[in-house]
Order: structure tokens, then sequence, then C-alpha cells
């Protein structure tokens, strides 16, 4: 079978298992830092429940493409994004001037390259997003929080240590509470930022097999370094150079057959 | 030159530079070590319990600083009301809604400049502004509002630079989860900010404390012999704030009046309010630098 008919015949299966939904569609967009055109007319799908990855060498806008996705460039002056993000099923463009950016990060959880936890107690990380939204209720906290916590694989660990500093974690369960903190609030689509850059090979692993966990109920975005990590955890993958979008595909399929040349260059090691 | 003696001759300017320091140094600590021990040998003899509890007399062994002490605490305290929340609101704004252009860079530079302000300049404003044209007399409230402008321009550059400390990625986590601007600040800026901001405002009110230029511009009494109505009444609603209309005197002044009577037992008296200034002062500084310590042992990037 030639490698243009395996990918089709890939997507075909899972297409009849009824997953492959589109939880997010990329349409020419286009991001400037001031005059800096950091993202070239990127257009790609992010498909429901599945892992994609997004890879690339230092500075080709991967981060800046996925911070697209929350509108975290808004918080700093002079960016502007062109395009469009379309989030499913409401069909709500991400990025149009009337969406208020709060409204786009409540649906849309994200998780940072070194463990950002807050100087407060572990309750209080993961209790925090349902605060922000005005939730009161202590029992209905009390039970968010514990699910969040346990989805994230950490409840175990600190169920008897819950009004600690966050502090006191190591920097693999900081940052697996980082994403019980994203989780509490049932985010739609979870963006990962280089999750594992700042943590030991064991730490990592853990992460990975979380993340491996977590696509069955959530859509899931990460940006990595690691190649075999991408290999590893992901769906779908998007190589991305420069700005651009150099090639999209099945995760299987790009790194055993990538059809373009550079893609190639890139997860062969002769470039990046 | 052989190695040795080349590498003595450089050691040798190493030596000069280590005593010409040690020496800067000593002049600075020695002379205000020994201008307090002066103070607090001159002055220990007249530091009693009737000392605070007398008023100003004619008769040196018999004048006392309560109204002095009772008026500079509470002009304190009207100078932290006025300049902690608008100092703080200022910096916040600056640091977190501002956008960062031209009008907030001459800002900035503004209210650093104003930090230079001779504090003189500031009584005569007050005098105008405060005194005069709102009418609120030469009061405690009128000293507290003076200073709390003095001293703004301190705490405004306190907390920016407590907040510029927090790390970005804290914001960021804050914002990720669908805060708004307000909530960020509320429960991550000001809570972890608060250290250095207290840090700030207690220099601040150490330096407010030994001023005299303004408050004596405004009209300070140098001789006072009553307490402002206490704030606290027996019948309802218990309290009142007349106090804050009442003339009154504050520990410089005292310390000024009394060092320029000729006869000698008031300089001792002098002295030993300039002790308690002093003392006043350090506990302050002292206060602040235990808070620091205490609030940052809990946080940590």
């Amino acid at each position: 079978m030639s490698a243009p008919d395996k990918a089709l015949s890939t997507g075909l299966m899972e297409e009849s298992k009824g997953q492959t939904a589109c939880k997010a569609e990329v349409n020419a967009l286009d991001f400037y830092y001031g005059d800096f055109r950091a993202l070239k007319s990127i257009s790609m799908q992010v498909y429901e429940r599945r892992v994609t990855a997004l890879i690339g060498p230092s500075g080709c806008g991967k981060s800046t493409f996925l911070r697209c996705f929350n509108r975290m460039h808004d918080l700093y002056p002079g960016n502007r994004y062109e395009g469009q993000i379309v989030l499913q099923p409401d069909n709500t463009d991400l990025l149009a001037r009337e969406v208020d950016p709060i409204e786009v990060r409540m649906r849309i959880g994200m998780v940072f390259q070194k463990p950002n936890p807050f100087p407060k107690t572990i309750f209080e990380n993961v209790a925090y997003g349902l605060r922000v939204r005005g939730e009161r209720a202590r029992r209905r906290i009390e039970e968010k929080v514990e699910k969040a916590l346990s989805d994230a694989a950490l409840w175990d660990e600190v169920k008897t240590r819950l009004h600690e500093p966050a502090y006191n974690l190591s920097g693999g369960q900081q940052q697996r509470l980082c994403i019980a903190r994203a989780l509490a609030t049932d985010p739609e689509l979870l963006l990962f930022d280089e999750p594992t850059s700042a943590l030991d090979p064991i730490a990592t692993a853990s992460i990975e097999e979380l993340i491996h966990d977590l696509k069955a109920q959530v859509t899931i975005l990460i940006v990595t370094h690691n190649m075999q990590q991408a290999a590893r955890v992901s769906d779908y993958t998007a190589y991305m150079y420069l700005g651009e979008l150099i090639e999209f595909g099945v995760t299987d399929d790009l790194f055993i057959k990538p059809k373009m040349k550079q893609t190639e260059d890139y997860i062969t090691g002769r470039f990046g | 030159m052989s190695p040795t003696s080349e590498i003595r001759k450089r050691k040798r300017y190493e030596a000069i530079f280590a005593i010409i320091g040690l020496m800067a140094l000593m002049i600075g600590v020695l002379t205000f070590a020994a201008l307090f021990a002066d103070m607090a040998f001159k002055g220990m003899g007249r530091l009693d319990w009737d000392f605070f509890t007398s008023f100003p007399s004619r008769r040196a062994s018999q004048a006392g600083i309560l109204s002095a002490w009772v008026g500079s605490t509470l002009v304190m305290i009207v100078t932290a009301f006025f300049a902690v929340p608008l100092g703080v609101a200022a910096g916040v704004y600056l640091e977190e809604y501002a956008r960062k252009n031209w009008i907030t860079d001459l800002i900035e530079i503004n209210i650093t400049n104003l930090a230079g302000v001779p504090s003189i300049v500031y009584g005569l404003l007050a005098l105008g502004l405060f005194v005069y044209q709102f009418g609120l007399g030469q009061s405690i409230l009128s000293a507290g509002l003076t200073l709390a402008l003095l001293i703004l321009p301190v705490v405004i550059v306190a907390t920016r630079e407590a907040i510029r400390s927090i790390p970005q990625a804290i914001r960021e986590g804050s914002y990720a989860l669908g805060a708004t601007r307000w909530q960020t600040v509320r429960y991550h800026i000001l809570p972890y900010s608060s250290a250095g901001i207290l840090t700030g405002v207690i220099i601040g009110m150490a330096r407010a404390i030994g001023e005299t230029a303004p408050v004596i511009t405004i009209g300070a009494l140098t001789f006072i012999a009553f307490l402002p109505p206490s704030p606290v009444q027996a019948e309802p609603p218990f309290l009142s704030f007349e106090w804050v209309l009442s003339p009154f005197s504050v520990m410089p002044i005292q310390m000024f009046n009394w060092t320029s009577r000729p006869e000698a037992a008031f300089q001792v008296n002098a002295a030993a309010a300039g002790f308690v200034l002093v003392l006043m002062t350090l506990a302050m500084n002292g206060f602040a630098i235990w808070l620091r310590y205490r609030l940052r042992r809990n946080i940590k990037w």
C-alpha cells in the first residue's frame, strides 16, 4: 500500500468510528507582533478528543500559534490577528473582535512550559478557576477539586495535604497540579506549551501518560520540542517552520513517510 | 620584575582601596553612632514616665512631650489613611492597567522627580490648598494630607517595584483560567506584593514622622497644652472625628522649640525628645524589615 493510501485509509477508519469531528478549524491565520509577521496564513484542523502536536525548530512560531487559541496575545500591546480560529460545535470565531478573550479562556485551558502554581495552597490552586467564575458553594468546589486532581493523577499523592502550599510539591507534581487547575473548569480544549521541558524523564513519562488518558475527555493541542514525544503522545502532528505550516497529518504518516522534503530533513535530524 | 613582587605590588593597591572603603563606611556609621550616643547620654536623665505624660511647660523640669507624640501619632494615622490607598492604587494602575506609551513614561519620570521635591515646597502648596482653599485650617488633617502628598511617590515607587518582581507566568496562569484584570490584581498581584508595598509605606512614614519644614509651614503649634478631642466617646455614635480638625504639634517641632530656648535644661529635653524620635523611626524601620521577612517566607518563585 502506498503512503498516501495508508493515510487515507487511517482517516477513513477513524471517520467510520465517528470520532474525528473537528473541534477547531484554523483558517488563513496570520499573526503580527507589531510589524513582524510571526505566523503566515496557517490553516489546519484540530480534531475532537485527539492529541495534536505542533513541532518545529525554535522560533518557528509554534508557541505563538498555540497562544492564539486562548487569545493570550491580547495581554500585550501591539499584537494583531488576521484570519479565523473557529471553535465547534457553536461555530465561534475565537479571534473575532466581538468575542471576549475572557470567554475564550473560560472554554480553553492552558498548561505552561514551566510549572506555574500560584503561591497558595494545593486546594486553592485548583479551586481558582471556579472562584473566578463566581462559584461559591463549598461542596461543589470540593467535588470539582477532587475530580480534577484525580483526573490529573495527583489525588492520591496530595489528598492528605490539600491545604499545604503548592510549592512543597516536586516539579512533576506541580505540573500535574497545573493540569488539574486547568481541568477543574471542564475546558473543551487544553493547550500544552512544552509541558515537560522543565521536568526530569520520570516526571515527563507520567505527564505523557496523563495526556494519553486525558484525550478521552478533552481535545489536546501540544507544543513540543521533542520529536519522540510528539510521536509518542499525538494522533496528529503539524510541522512548522519560520511561521509557516509545512505539513500536517496523521502522526504515524508524518514521521514514517513525510510528504515534504523539509519535514523529512527535520525529523531525520538533518536540520534543526 | 619577578612575578611575586609584581603580585605584591598589585595587592598593595587592593589593600589601599580596602582601607579607604572602610574609612568611608566608618565616617558614615560612626558619625551617626556618635550623634545618637551623645543624644542618648544627654537626654537619658529626662526619660521617665512623666516626660511622656506631661505637656510642654515653661519650667524645663516639668515639660514633657505628651502633645507632641500624640500629635505625631495622629498625623501619621491620617497620612497612612490617605497615602496608602492612593499610592497603591496608582502603582497598580501604572503597572497592570496603563498602556505603555509616552504618556505613562512621562508620568513615571514625574513621579520619580516628585520624590526629590524639597519638602518645604509641599508645605507651601498645602498652606494655600488645604489650609486656606479647602478651609481645613491648621489642623491634623491638613498636616496628614501634606505628609501624605510628600510620601505618595515613595509609596507608588515601592508598589511598582513590588509588583514588577511578580513573575509574568503567575499573571498568565491567572488570565489563562479566565480571570479578569481585577481578579488577577485582587487574588495575585496585591497579596504577593503586599510585603514590598508595606515596606515602602513604612519607610515613607519613617521619613514623614521626622519632617519639620512642611508641618511648620502649614502652621503647627510650637506650644500646645491640650490634647485633640478623643476619637472614642461615651455616648452614641461613640466615634468622633473632631480630632482631625484640632490644632496640634509634632515631635520634631517640639524638639525645634526646645533647642531654640536659651536655658541649658531645655537642651536636655530636646536631646531626650530627639532620642525618642529616633527610636520611633528605628522601630518603624525594624517593623518593616520584620514584616518583609514574615510575608516573603511564604512566597517564592
